[in-house]
Formats: C-alpha cells, sequence, structure tokens
C-alpha cells in the first residue's frame, strides 16, 4: 500500500480480528459444548471452558445416536451425506460438461434454445417448486432411496455455464488441430478437452460437495426411513425434541461433526475454491 | 450466442451429449413447474379426491390474505437487512485485508470457512448461543438489562434469523470482494496518493465505483440467497414463529402446502416465486453478458 500509516495498521488487524472473533465465536461455544456433561447445562448458563467428556460423547454420537429422538448413529448420517455430495457433485459434472461441449462445439437447431432451457434453472432452487417436484419423485418411487436423493439435484445451470465460459476460452486451432489430424469428436473430447479441464473440474468439485453435503430440505423430505437420513437434516430431529431441552452437548457434538468434512475440503482446497466460486459466478 | 468458429459437423451427437441434462432438467423442473403452474388454477380438496377449476381465485385470494402481505414484509424486513448487514460487513473485512501484504492468506483462512457450513447448521449454532435458557447472548443481555426471547417477541427471532443468516453469507461476499479489489490497477491508488488523497478519499472516489460491477452482483446474488436459503435457517431455528414472524415467502410455500395441505395456494405461491426468480436471473444474465463481451 502506498501510505504507511501505523495508526490505519493497527485498525486493520483491530477489524479483522473482531471479524474472525465473530465468525469463530458460534463454533467455539459448540466445540465447548460438546467436551461438557450432559449436567453442566442444568445451571442455566453455557460454560466456557472445555470439559471432560469429549471422548464419550462423540464415541457415542458416532456409534448410538440419540435414542430419544429417534436418530440414527452419526456413523450411519454421515455416509449417507457422503454418498449424496460425491453422487451430487460427480454426477453434475459429468452431465454439465457434455452438455456445455454439445453448446460450443457444435451448430444444431434448437441450440440456443437447449442453451436457454439449460440456464433458466441456474437460479431456481428446490425450495422454489418443492410440493410438485416432491410429487414428481413420489411417483417415480424413488423415495428412500439414494437415487431420489440426488438425482433431482443434479440438474442445475452453474456447471454447465462454467464449462461453456471455459471451452470459450480454449484456442480455436487446437480443435481445428485435432480435425486436421483426424481426430473425431469424442476423441477431441477425451484427449484434448478433458485434460485442459482437470483445474475447473476440481474448482467445481468442492463447490458441489459442499452444496451436496449440506442439503437440507430435500433429504428432510424424501426420506422417511432413517437409514437414508443425511447427517445436517438428522441433527435437526435431535435438537428438536419435545416438552424438554435437547442434549446439547450431543447435538454441538453432531454439529462439529457435521461441519468438519466441508470446512476440511474448503480449507484444504482453498485456492481451487476460490477460484471456482468466483469463476462460475463469471 | 457465442460458439466456436471451426465446429464438428456431426447431426445426433450433440443431442446425444445433451440429452441427460435436459432430460433431469425436464423431469425434475420443467414437468413440475408446468404442474404447479396448473395446480395453481385449481382448488383441490387436501385428500387429494377432487379438484376443480377457478381461475386466478388462488392468486387473488393470496393478495387479500393479511397472512401473505405479513409474510412479503417479514421478507422484506429480512432480506433487506441480511443483504445490508454481509454485504458491509465483508467488503470492511475485504478492504482491511486488501491492504495487508504478509497476513493476508492468515486472515483470508480464517474469514472465507464459514462457507461450508450448511445454512440448517448456522441456525442450530446462533439459535444455541441465543437459547433463552442455557445461551450465553441472552445472558449477557439480562445483565444491561434486556430480556432475550426469541420464542415469543417476534424482533429477537427477526434478529436471530437475520445473524444467523448474515454470520453464513459474510464468506462469500469477503472472497467476491477480495478478488474484486486485487483486480483494482495499484497505479490508480498511487496515482491518488500522489494527487494526496486520503485512504478515506481514494476509497470513495476510486475504489467503490470500481467495485461497482462486483457489489451489484453480490447485491443480485445476495437477495437470491436471502429468499430461498433461508429455508433451512428457519426450518432449524423459528420454523415462522412466533405468530408469523419469520414466515418468510419460500417458508409459507412449504407450510401451506405440507403442513397446511392447501395445494392451490401453495403452488400460486410457488408460481409468483419461480417469476421473481427467473426476473432477477435474467437481470443478472444481461450483466454477465456485458462484463464478458465489454
Amino acid at each position: 500500500m502506498v501510505q504507511n500509516n501505523t495508526w490505519l495498521n493497527a485498525l486493520t488487524h483491530l477489524i479483522l480480528i473482531l471479524g474472525i472473533v465473530f465468525v469463530a465465536f458460534p463454533v467455539y461455544i459448540a466445540i465447548i459444548a460438546s467436551t461438557r456433561g450432559s449436567f453442566d447445562f442444568l445451571q442455566g448458563l453455557v460454560p466456557l471452558l472445555p470439559g471432560t467428556e469429549a471422548i464419550e460423547n462423540y464415541s457415542r454420537i458416532l456409534n448410538a445416536g440419540v435414542s430419544t429422538s429417534g436418530a440414527p448413529p452419526l456413523g450411519l448420517m454421515m455416509t449417507n451425506s457422503l454418498v449424496m455430495a460425491l453422487s451430487i457433485a460427480l454426477g453434475k459434472i459429468f452431465i454439465s460438461i457434455l452438455s456445455a461441449f454439445a453448446i460450443v462445439y457444435f451448430r444444431f437447431p434448437f441450440r440456443t434454445l437447449a442453451f436457454w432451457m439449460i440456464f433458466i434453472t441456474l437460479m431456481l432452487p428446490v425450495e422454489v417448486r418443492i410440493m410438485p417436484t416432491f410429487k414428481v419423485v413420489a411417483d417415480l418411487g424413488l423415495l428412500n432411496s439414494y437415487a431420489g436423493l440426488t438425482i433431482p439435484l443434479i440438474a442445475s445451470a452453474t456447471a454447465t455455464f462454467l464449462f461453456r465460459q471455459f471451452f470459450l476460452t480454449v484456442p480455436e486451432e487446437l480443435m481445428e488441430a485435432a480435425r486436421i489430424d483426424g481426430a473425431g469428436p469424442m476423441k477431441f473430447f477425451r484427449d484434448i478437452l478433458l485434460p485442459l479441464s482437470r483445474t475447473n473440474i476440481a474448482a467445481l468439485f468442492v463447490i458441489l460437495f459442499i452444496y451436496g453435503w449440506n442439503q437440507y430440505l430435500w433429504p428432510l423430505l424424501v426420506t422417511t426411513d432413517s437409514s437414508y437420513y443425511t447427517v445436517v437434516m438428522g441433527i435437526k430431529r435431535m435438537a428438536d425434541v419435545a416438552d424438554s431441552e435437547p442434549q446439547w452437548n450431543l447435538v454441538m457434538a453432531a454439529v462439529v461433526l457435521a461441519m468438519l468434512p466441508p470446512i476440511v475440503v474448503v480449507i484444504g482446497m482453498q485456492k481451487l475454491f476460490v477460484k471456482g466460486l468466483v469463476e462460475s459466478e463469471k | 450466442m457465442q460458439t466456436k468458429r471451426a465446429i464438428f459437423p456431426n447431426k445426433f451427437l450433440p443431442y446425444a451429449l445433451l440429452a441427460p441434462q435436459l432430460a433431469i432438467t425436464f423431469v425434475f423442473f420443467f414437468w413440475p413447474a408446468a404442474q404447479a403452474v396448473k395446480q395453481s388454477f385449481y382448488k383441490e380438496d387436501p385428500f387429494g379426491l377432487s379438484s376443480r377449476f377457478v381461475g386466478l381465485a388462488n392468486y387473488t385470494k393470496l393478495f387479500q390474505e393479511p397472512d401473505y402481505l405479513n409474510s412479503i414484509g417479514r421478507t422484506a424486513v429480512f432480506a433487506i437487512s441480511t443483504t445490508g448487514l454481509a454485504l458491509i460487513l465483508a467488503l470492511i473485512f475485504a478492504v482491511a485485508v486488501d491492504r495487508l501484504i504478509r497476513s493476508r492468506n492468515a486472515y483470508t483462512t480464517l474469514l472465507l470457512w464459514p462457507y461450508a457450513v450448511a445454512p440448517a447448521v448456522a441456525g442450530i449454532l446462533w439459535w444455541f448461543m441465543f437459547n433463552p435458557t442455557v445461551g450465553i447472548l441472552p445472558y449477557m443481555l439480562d445483565v444491561v438489562g434486556y430480556d432475550w426471547n426469541h420464542r415469543l417477541n417476534q424482533t429477537d427471532a427477526m434478529i436471530l434469523i437475520v445473524l444467523a443468516a448474515s454470520w453464513k453469507q459474510i464468506s462469500y461476499n469477503f472472497i467476491f470482494f477480495l478478488a474484486g479489489l486485487q483486480a483494482i490497477p495499484k497505479s490508480l491508488k498511487e496515482a491518488a496518493a500522489i494527487d494526496g488523497a486520503g485512504p478515506v478519499k481514494s476509497f470513495f472516489t476510486i475504489i467503490l465505483p470500481l467495485l461497482s460491477p462486483t457489489s451489484f452482483f453480490l447485491l443480485v446474488v445476495n437477495i437470491v440467497s436471502a429468499l430461498f436459503d433461508t429455508f433451512a435457517i428457519i426450518d432449524a431455528t423459528t420454523a415462522g414463529g412466533p405468530a408469523q414472524g419469520t414466515n418468510v415467502l419460500v417458508y409459507k410455500v412449504y407450510q401451506d402446502g405440507f403442513i397446511g395441505l392447501n395445494l392451490g395456494s401453495s403452488a400460486a405461491q410457488s408460481v409468483i416465486l419461480m417469476a421473481v426468480v427467473i426476473l432477477l436471473t435474467v437481470i443478472q444474465f444481461r450483466y454477465i453478458e456485458r462484463r464478458v463481451q465489454y
């Protein structure tokens, strides 16, 4: 920076530290609560220092779950979430890279119409058309299945749009050279376009994985069989007990475990994640 | 629309490539959307045994219903406060991080991870902190003489969901503002400094105007997210209460449809929301195309 103002620098750090405290405080409280015994909450105030029952709470929630609220062990729900997040991420990438390839590298009747049909779904979340979509899935007999959990969420335009934008920047010469050398479209796609898209695919994967893991309403509706519960919706069932306070230490242990995989993915792949996020919205 | 100069000549291949996405889009998007439009013109009894055509009655009734008008108001309050809070805080953090060099990456990491937290989980975190019996914040508010209870007080409940939603949204806005700030040429800031502009003046006359594309983009995205992603936060915390105090539009679609079983009205609300989103999408797209092609 041009100006080197000591006061301004101090203020900058102060603002950022306050910001981090604001951002981290709820999670700190959750972690503390997850290490406490259930009696620690009876005095009427959340403790601010860690307790000693962390291992007990976490192993109980992972292996047994909270019996009073009918939620299955967290281990099972986390596996379901993982299956759902991976299928949604990979499924979206697969169908959208193919359709972006078709839209950019071919000219055919109804091309613009096809593009708009996909694009119009860009910002239309499942919450808005929830009743009729639920009915379609029910009629197809997909309730309580992994297919019902994932396939309806695979259709979305974000990934298609990102790949389209990226393909438009790929030099024309590559495609001309490939054609002169006698490569057909699928060979060009497999041997040239796919390797070039590697970074984009990885960046998109981070975002879509988080999207899939964090789904809430859809799993809430299509699963009534508790063996298909996902972790984000399952927590709500644990926290929602009638006529009494929930077992906060266990609920918060579940919250911490539910946050962990996506946070690890975001921090571990920070560069790719930022790139994917900023570029997919360009 | 843009395409390549040289293209592959195949006639059927492109349709085969598009088929999976179009099939899923059709079955799980266009078909349900058409059903919603159709349903919104009918009145059905809750058991699905009979339905009759009522024209626009579902729509006209909606706008006479005090609950729906209340819901529009609540949605506006929620969307404006969340968007405002999340944008302003994120901009402050981004400007602060952009001033630093050595500690930039550390601060960025520490500020961006809430993006990964599910909205429902964010709701539960704040709900726990504000819990009237065990929460820490009501205890602190009690010391200064405020009796917090989001189960009874509508304003408290609204503050709770606004905080949870903004907390979640800040990291997203922060990433985009930071990317926007880093794209501003250093020479402009230096020129301003040489001409004697202080940090405040150069922020308002140089940085803020150059950030306006990013800000506009984020404004639309934040409004969309405040309108729809809120569902999970509300369902996990206030469930629209107390007394309709946080029953925003997207939650009401669900409540009237799945819990109230008023299918015609729920469908009409869906159609209105879809129209709003499509309008916002078109606005956003015009802006995207302009920026890509200059």
